[in-house]
Protein backbone atom coordinates (compact mmCIF):
# COMPACT_ATOMS: atom_id res chain seq x y z
CA UNK A 1 0.00 0.00 0.00
CA UNK A 2 1.29 3.39 -0.92
CA UNK A 3 2.25 5.66 1.93
CA UNK A 4 1.11 9.18 1.16
CA UNK A 5 2.58 11.02 4.13
CA UNK A 6 6.22 11.41 5.03
CA UNK A 7 7.77 9.14 7.69
CA UNK A 8 8.54 10.75 11.05
CA UNK A 9 12.23 11.24 10.40
CA UNK A 10 11.44 13.04 7.14
CA UNK A 11 8.96 15.63 8.41
CA UNK A 12 10.20 19.05 7.38
CA UNK A 13 11.00 21.65 10.04
CA UNK A 14 11.42 25.39 9.74
CA UNK A 15 15.07 26.27 9.31
CA UNK A 16 17.24 29.35 9.49
CA UNK A 17 16.29 32.67 7.92
CA UNK A 18 19.25 34.35 6.25
CA UNK A 19 18.56 38.06 5.99
CA UNK A 20 20.00 40.03 3.10
CA UNK A 21 23.14 41.94 3.99
CA UNK A 22 23.73 43.81 0.75
CA UNK A 23 20.87 46.28 1.24
CA UNK A 24 19.60 45.59 -2.26
CA UNK A 25 16.01 46.43 -3.15
CA UNK A 26 15.63 43.60 -5.64
CA UNK A 27 15.36 40.66 -3.26
CA UNK A 28 14.05 37.17 -3.94
CA UNK A 29 13.22 34.81 -1.10
CA UNK A 30 14.59 31.36 -1.84
CA UNK A 31 13.43 28.38 0.24
CA UNK A 32 15.84 25.48 0.09
CA UNK A 33 15.45 21.95 1.48
CA UNK A 34 18.36 21.12 3.80
CA UNK A 35 19.37 17.94 5.54
CA UNK A 36 22.67 17.26 7.20
CA UNK A 37 23.51 13.58 7.78
CA UNK A 38 25.82 14.50 10.68
CA UNK A 39 23.55 16.40 13.07
CA UNK A 40 20.83 13.75 13.47
CA UNK A 41 18.01 16.26 13.05
CA UNK A 42 15.01 16.28 10.71
CA UNK A 43 15.22 17.99 7.31
CA UNK A 44 14.49 21.73 7.35
CA UNK A 45 13.68 24.55 4.97
CA UNK A 46 16.17 27.39 5.05
CA UNK A 47 15.12 30.72 3.61
CA UNK A 48 17.70 32.90 1.89
CA UNK A 49 17.19 36.48 0.81
CA UNK A 50 19.10 36.75 -2.44
CA UNK A 51 20.10 39.97 -4.19
CA UNK A 52 18.77 39.54 -7.72
CA UNK A 53 20.59 42.60 -9.12
CA UNK A 54 23.81 40.66 -8.94
CA UNK A 55 22.78 37.17 -9.97
CA UNK A 56 22.81 35.12 -13.17
CA UNK A 57 19.57 34.18 -14.93
CA UNK A 58 19.32 30.51 -13.96
CA UNK A 59 18.19 28.77 -10.78
CA UNK A 60 21.64 27.19 -10.58
CA UNK A 61 23.15 30.69 -10.45
CA UNK A 62 21.07 31.38 -7.35
CA UNK A 63 22.34 28.19 -5.71
CA UNK A 64 25.93 29.14 -6.51
CA UNK A 65 25.37 32.63 -5.15
CA UNK A 66 24.04 31.19 -1.90
CA UNK A 67 26.93 28.74 -1.67
CA UNK A 68 29.56 31.36 -2.44
CA UNK A 69 28.20 34.28 -0.44
CA UNK A 70 25.78 33.10 2.24
CA UNK A 71 26.15 29.48 3.32
CA UNK A 72 29.03 27.46 1.93
CA UNK A 73 27.67 24.22 3.40
CA UNK A 74 24.81 24.11 0.86
CA UNK A 75 25.24 20.87 -1.08
CA UNK A 76 23.98 20.09 -4.57
CA UNK A 77 25.13 18.19 -7.65
CA UNK A 78 26.10 20.02 -10.80
CA UNK A 79 28.55 19.58 -13.59
CA UNK A 80 28.12 20.94 -17.12
CA UNK A 81 25.73 23.83 -16.28
CA UNK A 82 24.03 23.84 -19.68
CA UNK A 83 21.59 20.97 -19.66
CA UNK A 84 23.72 18.17 -21.05
CA UNK A 85 24.89 16.11 -18.07
CA UNK A 86 21.71 15.88 -15.97
CA UNK A 87 23.48 16.27 -12.61
CA UNK A 88 21.58 19.27 -11.29
CA UNK A 89 18.09 17.72 -11.59
CA UNK A 90 15.94 18.96 -8.72
CA UNK A 91 12.42 20.07 -7.88
CA UNK A 92 12.10 23.77 -8.65
CA UNK A 93 8.78 25.49 -7.98
CA UNK A 94 6.99 22.14 -7.73
CA UNK A 95 8.20 20.59 -10.96
CA UNK A 96 11.31 18.52 -11.57
CA UNK A 97 13.77 20.15 -13.90
CA UNK A 98 17.44 20.88 -14.48
CA UNK A 99 18.30 23.94 -12.41
CA UNK A 100 20.95 24.95 -14.96
CA UNK A 101 18.46 25.56 -17.76
CA UNK A 102 15.55 26.78 -15.63
CA UNK A 103 15.19 30.55 -15.64
CA UNK A 104 14.21 32.00 -12.26
CA UNK A 105 12.59 35.10 -13.71
CA UNK A 106 9.51 33.06 -14.83
CA UNK A 107 8.85 32.18 -11.21
CA UNK A 108 6.86 34.80 -9.35
CA UNK A 109 7.06 35.18 -5.58
CA UNK A 110 9.17 32.92 -3.42
CA UNK A 111 11.28 30.26 -5.04
CA UNK A 112 11.05 26.75 -3.58
CA UNK A 113 13.87 24.32 -4.22
CA UNK A 114 13.62 20.68 -3.15
CA UNK A 115 15.57 17.57 -4.09
CA UNK A 116 14.00 15.11 -6.54
CA UNK A 117 10.88 13.65 -4.90
CA UNK A 118 10.58 10.33 -3.04
CA UNK A 119 14.27 9.50 -2.80
CA UNK A 120 16.46 8.85 0.20
CA UNK A 121 18.30 12.10 0.77
CA UNK A 122 22.08 11.94 1.03
CA UNK A 123 22.63 15.59 1.85
CA UNK A 124 20.64 18.77 1.13
CA UNK A 125 19.58 18.61 -2.52
CA UNK A 126 21.19 15.27 -3.30
CA UNK A 127 18.99 12.18 -3.50
CA UNK A 128 20.04 8.55 -3.78
CA UNK A 129 19.44 7.27 -7.31
CA UNK A 130 21.05 3.84 -6.96
CA UNK A 131 17.71 2.04 -7.40
CA UNK A 132 17.18 3.77 -10.74
CA UNK A 133 20.68 2.86 -11.91
CA UNK A 134 20.10 -0.77 -10.93
CA UNK A 135 16.89 -0.80 -12.94
CA UNK A 136 18.70 0.81 -15.87
CA UNK A 137 21.26 -1.99 -15.74
CA UNK A 138 18.44 -4.56 -15.69
CA UNK A 139 17.22 -3.58 -19.18
CA UNK A 140 20.74 -4.20 -20.55
CA UNK A 141 21.22 -0.89 -22.36
CA UNK A 142 23.75 -2.03 -24.89
CA UNK A 143 23.66 -3.32 -28.46
CA UNK A 144 23.15 -7.07 -28.72
CA UNK A 145 24.14 -8.77 -31.93
CA UNK A 146 25.21 -12.22 -33.11
CA UNK A 147 27.47 -10.70 -35.77
CA UNK A 148 31.18 -11.32 -35.37
CA UNK A 149 34.54 -9.91 -36.51
CA UNK A 150 34.46 -7.61 -39.52
CA UNK A 151 30.68 -7.75 -39.75
CA UNK A 152 30.45 -6.31 -36.28
CA UNK A 153 32.82 -3.43 -36.93
CA UNK A 154 30.16 -1.29 -38.53
CA UNK A 155 26.49 -2.22 -38.56
CA UNK A 156 24.76 -0.08 -41.11
CA UNK A 157 21.44 1.55 -40.49
CA UNK A 158 19.12 3.29 -42.94
CA UNK A 159 18.20 6.92 -42.37
CA UNK A 160 14.62 5.90 -41.68
CA UNK A 161 15.65 3.38 -39.04
CA UNK A 162 17.95 5.92 -37.48
CA UNK A 163 15.13 8.46 -37.35
CA UNK A 164 13.14 6.02 -35.19
CA UNK A 165 15.55 6.75 -32.35
CA UNK A 166 14.95 10.49 -32.47
CA UNK A 167 13.32 11.71 -29.29
CA UNK A 168 14.74 8.75 -27.37
CA UNK A 169 18.51 8.74 -27.74
CA UNK A 170 18.68 12.31 -26.39
CA UNK A 171 17.75 11.16 -22.88
CA UNK A 172 20.45 12.12 -20.39
CA UNK A 173 19.09 10.03 -17.48
CA UNK A 174 18.67 13.01 -15.17
CA UNK A 175 15.78 11.14 -13.44
CA UNK A 176 13.43 14.15 -13.53
CA UNK A 177 10.71 12.03 -15.14
CA UNK A 178 10.98 8.93 -12.97
CA UNK A 179 10.95 10.91 -9.75
CA UNK A 180 7.94 12.95 -10.91
CA UNK A 181 5.83 9.83 -11.44
CA UNK A 182 3.36 8.96 -8.63
CA UNK A 183 3.36 5.32 -9.75
CA UNK A 184 7.12 5.29 -9.36
CA UNK A 185 6.79 6.85 -5.89
CA UNK A 186 4.49 4.06 -4.70
CA UNK A 187 6.04 1.14 -6.59
CA UNK A 188 9.58 2.28 -7.29
CA UNK A 189 11.04 -1.03 -6.16
CA UNK A 190 9.21 -2.97 -8.91
CA UNK A 191 7.96 -0.51 -11.53
CA UNK A 192 10.78 0.50 -13.86
CA UNK A 193 9.67 4.11 -14.21
CA UNK A 194 9.57 6.41 -17.25
CA UNK A 195 13.31 7.00 -17.63
CA UNK A 196 14.24 3.32 -17.74
CA UNK A 197 11.25 2.39 -19.91
CA UNK A 198 12.15 5.14 -22.39
CA UNK A 199 15.64 3.64 -22.54
CA UNK A 200 14.15 0.16 -22.94
CA UNK A 201 12.11 1.45 -25.88
CA UNK A 202 15.20 3.07 -27.37
CA UNK A 203 16.86 -0.38 -27.56
CA UNK A 204 13.69 -2.20 -28.65
CA UNK A 205 13.32 0.16 -31.62
CA UNK A 206 16.98 0.04 -32.67
CA UNK A 207 17.14 -1.75 -36.04
CA UNK A 208 20.69 -2.98 -35.34
CA UNK A 209 19.68 -4.81 -32.17
CA UNK A 210 18.82 -8.50 -32.60
CA UNK A 211 17.08 -9.16 -29.31
CA UNK A 212 13.95 -7.09 -29.77
CA UNK A 213 11.65 -10.01 -28.86
CA UNK A 214 13.57 -10.93 -25.72
CA UNK A 215 13.66 -7.29 -24.65
CA UNK A 216 9.90 -6.95 -25.11
CA UNK A 217 9.27 -10.19 -23.25
CA UNK A 218 11.42 -9.07 -20.37
CA UNK A 219 9.67 -5.75 -19.94
CA UNK A 220 6.12 -7.16 -20.36
CA UNK A 221 5.22 -7.38 -16.71
CA UNK A 222 2.25 -6.21 -14.67
CA UNK A 223 4.54 -4.32 -12.31
CA UNK A 224 7.53 -3.42 -14.46
CA UNK A 225 5.53 -1.82 -17.27
CA UNK A 226 1.80 -1.64 -16.62
CA UNK A 227 2.04 0.50 -13.49
CA UNK A 228 2.11 3.34 -15.99
CA UNK A 229 -1.34 4.94 -15.96
CA UNK A 230 -0.50 7.76 -18.38
CA UNK A 231 -0.45 10.38 -15.64
CA UNK A 232 1.92 12.36 -17.91
CA UNK A 233 3.93 13.96 -15.10
CA UNK A 234 7.02 12.52 -16.82
CA UNK A 235 6.48 14.28 -20.14
CA UNK A 236 5.48 17.47 -18.34
CA UNK A 237 8.74 17.54 -16.42
CA UNK A 238 11.31 16.35 -19.00
CA UNK A 239 13.83 19.20 -19.31
CA UNK A 240 14.96 17.88 -22.69
CA UNK A 241 11.41 17.97 -24.09
CA UNK A 242 11.26 14.21 -24.64
CA UNK A 243 8.13 12.11 -24.27
CA UNK A 244 8.55 9.08 -21.96
CA UNK A 245 4.77 8.58 -21.84
CA UNK A 246 4.75 8.07 -25.58
CA UNK A 247 7.64 5.61 -25.37
CA UNK A 248 5.78 3.57 -22.74
CA UNK A 249 2.60 3.78 -24.82
CA UNK A 250 4.57 2.48 -27.82
CA UNK A 251 5.87 -0.50 -25.81
CA UNK A 252 2.33 -1.31 -24.64
CA UNK A 253 1.07 -1.06 -28.20
CA UNK A 254 3.88 -3.30 -29.52
CA UNK A 255 3.00 -5.91 -26.90
CA UNK A 256 -0.70 -5.67 -27.68
CA UNK A 257 -0.21 -6.06 -31.43
CA UNK A 258 2.57 -8.66 -31.57
CA UNK B 1 26.64 2.98 0.81
CA UNK B 2 23.16 2.26 2.13
CA UNK B 3 20.83 5.19 2.70
CA UNK B 4 17.81 3.26 4.00
CA UNK B 5 17.69 5.15 7.28
CA UNK B 6 17.98 8.58 5.66
CA UNK B 7 14.88 10.77 5.38
CA UNK B 8 12.63 10.51 2.36
CA UNK B 9 12.45 13.60 0.19
CA UNK B 10 8.95 15.16 -0.01
CA UNK B 11 6.81 14.05 -2.95
CA UNK B 12 3.00 14.47 -2.98
CA UNK B 13 3.41 17.34 -0.53
CA UNK B 14 5.39 19.54 -2.90
CA UNK B 15 4.72 18.35 -6.44
CA UNK B 16 2.71 20.81 -8.49
CA UNK B 17 -0.64 19.54 -9.76
CA UNK B 18 -1.10 19.67 -13.48
CA UNK B 19 -4.24 19.15 -15.55
CA UNK B 20 -2.94 15.72 -16.60
CA UNK B 21 -2.24 14.41 -13.10
CA UNK B 22 -5.44 15.95 -11.74
CA UNK B 23 -7.58 14.26 -14.40
CA UNK B 24 -5.75 10.98 -13.84
CA UNK B 25 -6.56 10.83 -10.13
CA UNK B 26 -10.12 12.06 -10.81
CA UNK B 27 -10.48 9.22 -13.32
CA UNK B 28 -9.60 6.72 -10.60
CA UNK B 29 -11.87 8.24 -7.99
CA UNK B 30 -14.86 8.48 -10.36
CA UNK B 31 -14.18 4.85 -11.37
CA UNK B 32 -14.48 3.70 -7.76
CA UNK B 33 -17.60 5.83 -7.18
CA UNK B 34 -19.25 4.50 -10.35
CA UNK B 35 -18.56 0.88 -9.44
CA UNK B 36 -19.98 1.38 -5.95
CA UNK B 37 -22.95 3.39 -7.21
CA UNK B 38 -23.92 0.82 -9.85
CA UNK B 39 -23.72 -2.02 -7.32
CA UNK B 40 -25.74 -0.14 -4.72
CA UNK B 41 -28.41 0.95 -7.19
CA UNK B 42 -28.74 -2.62 -8.49
CA UNK B 43 -29.02 -4.04 -4.97
CA UNK B 44 -31.57 -1.36 -4.08
CA UNK B 45 -33.66 -2.18 -7.17
CA UNK B 46 -33.51 -5.89 -6.36
CA UNK B 47 -35.20 -5.26 -3.06
CA UNK B 48 -37.60 -2.59 -4.25
CA UNK B 49 -41.21 -3.71 -4.50
CA UNK B 50 -43.71 -1.93 -6.72
CA UNK B 51 -45.47 0.06 -4.00
CA UNK B 52 -42.16 1.65 -3.03
CA UNK B 53 -42.04 3.44 -6.35
CA UNK B 54 -43.42 6.55 -4.69
CA UNK B 55 -40.69 6.48 -2.05
CA UNK B 56 -38.11 6.19 -4.82
CA UNK B 57 -39.51 9.21 -6.63
CA UNK B 58 -39.68 11.19 -3.41
CA UNK B 59 -36.02 10.54 -2.74
CA UNK B 60 -35.06 11.53 -6.28
CA UNK B 61 -37.04 14.77 -6.02
CA UNK B 62 -35.52 15.83 -2.70
CA UNK B 63 -32.60 18.23 -2.72
CA UNK B 64 -30.23 15.51 -1.51
CA UNK B 65 -31.48 13.08 -4.14
CA UNK B 66 -31.05 15.65 -6.91
CA UNK B 67 -27.53 16.42 -5.73
CA UNK B 68 -26.58 12.74 -5.69
CA UNK B 69 -28.08 12.00 -9.10
CA UNK B 70 -26.46 15.05 -10.75
CA UNK B 71 -23.14 14.09 -9.17
CA UNK B 72 -23.45 10.54 -10.45
CA UNK B 73 -24.31 11.85 -13.92
CA UNK B 74 -21.08 13.77 -13.82
CA UNK B 75 -18.90 10.91 -12.52
CA UNK B 76 -20.30 8.71 -15.29
CA UNK B 77 -19.80 11.23 -18.08
CA UNK B 78 -16.32 12.17 -16.88
CA UNK B 79 -15.21 8.56 -16.58
CA UNK B 80 -16.58 7.66 -20.01
CA UNK B 81 -15.02 10.68 -21.76
CA UNK B 82 -11.64 10.25 -20.06
CA UNK B 83 -11.73 6.54 -20.87
CA UNK B 84 -12.08 7.47 -24.55
CA UNK B 85 -8.96 9.59 -24.09
CA UNK B 86 -7.20 6.56 -22.60
CA UNK B 87 -8.31 4.37 -25.51
CA UNK B 88 -6.84 6.87 -27.98
CA UNK B 89 -3.58 6.75 -26.01
CA UNK B 90 -3.66 2.95 -26.11
CA UNK B 91 -3.97 3.16 -29.88
CA UNK B 92 -0.75 5.17 -29.82
CA UNK B 93 -2.04 8.68 -30.52
CA UNK B 94 -2.35 11.95 -28.65
CA UNK B 95 0.75 11.81 -26.47
CA UNK B 96 1.96 15.22 -27.56
CA UNK B 97 2.04 17.57 -24.59
CA UNK B 98 -0.11 20.22 -26.26
CA UNK B 99 -2.67 17.65 -27.42
CA UNK B 100 -2.94 16.06 -23.97
CA UNK B 101 -3.64 19.50 -22.53
CA UNK B 102 -6.31 20.24 -25.12
CA UNK B 103 -7.98 16.83 -24.77
CA UNK B 104 -7.74 17.17 -20.99
CA UNK B 105 -9.59 20.47 -20.82
CA UNK B 106 -12.03 19.29 -23.49
CA UNK B 107 -12.81 16.19 -21.42
CA UNK B 108 -13.44 18.31 -18.34
CA UNK B 109 -15.74 20.81 -20.07
CA UNK B 110 -17.61 18.18 -22.09
CA UNK B 111 -18.11 16.04 -18.98
CA UNK B 112 -20.16 18.83 -17.37
CA UNK B 113 -22.17 19.32 -20.56
CA UNK B 114 -22.79 15.59 -20.89
CA UNK B 115 -23.80 15.37 -17.22
CA UNK B 116 -26.43 18.09 -17.73
CA UNK B 117 -27.74 16.40 -20.89
CA UNK B 118 -27.96 12.98 -19.20
CA UNK B 119 -29.69 14.45 -16.15
CA UNK B 120 -32.34 16.32 -18.11
CA UNK B 121 -32.89 13.37 -20.45
CA UNK B 122 -33.41 11.23 -17.35
CA UNK B 123 -35.80 13.73 -15.79
CA UNK B 124 -37.87 14.11 -18.95
CA UNK B 125 -38.35 10.34 -19.33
Amino acid sequence: MAEFSLPNNSKILKGTYYKDKTGSKNIKKVNVYRWNPDDGKNPRIDTFEVDMDDCGPKVLDILFKIKNEIDSSLTFRRSCAHGVCGSCAMNVDGINTLSCIKSHSDIKGELNIYPLPHLKVIKDLIGDLSNLYKQYESIQPWLKTSKTDTEKQEILQSQNDRAKLDGYYECILCACCSTSCPSYWWNGDKYLGPAVLLQAYRWISDSRDEEKKERLKKVADELKLYRCHTIMNCTNSCPKGLNPAKAIGSIKKMLATS
Amino acid sequence: MEYDKNPLTPHLQIYKWQISSLLSITHRITGVINALAISLICIWFLFTINNEKILFENILNSFFGKFISISLCWTFSFHILNEIRHLIWDAGYGFDLKITKITGYATLILSFLLAIIIYFLGVSL
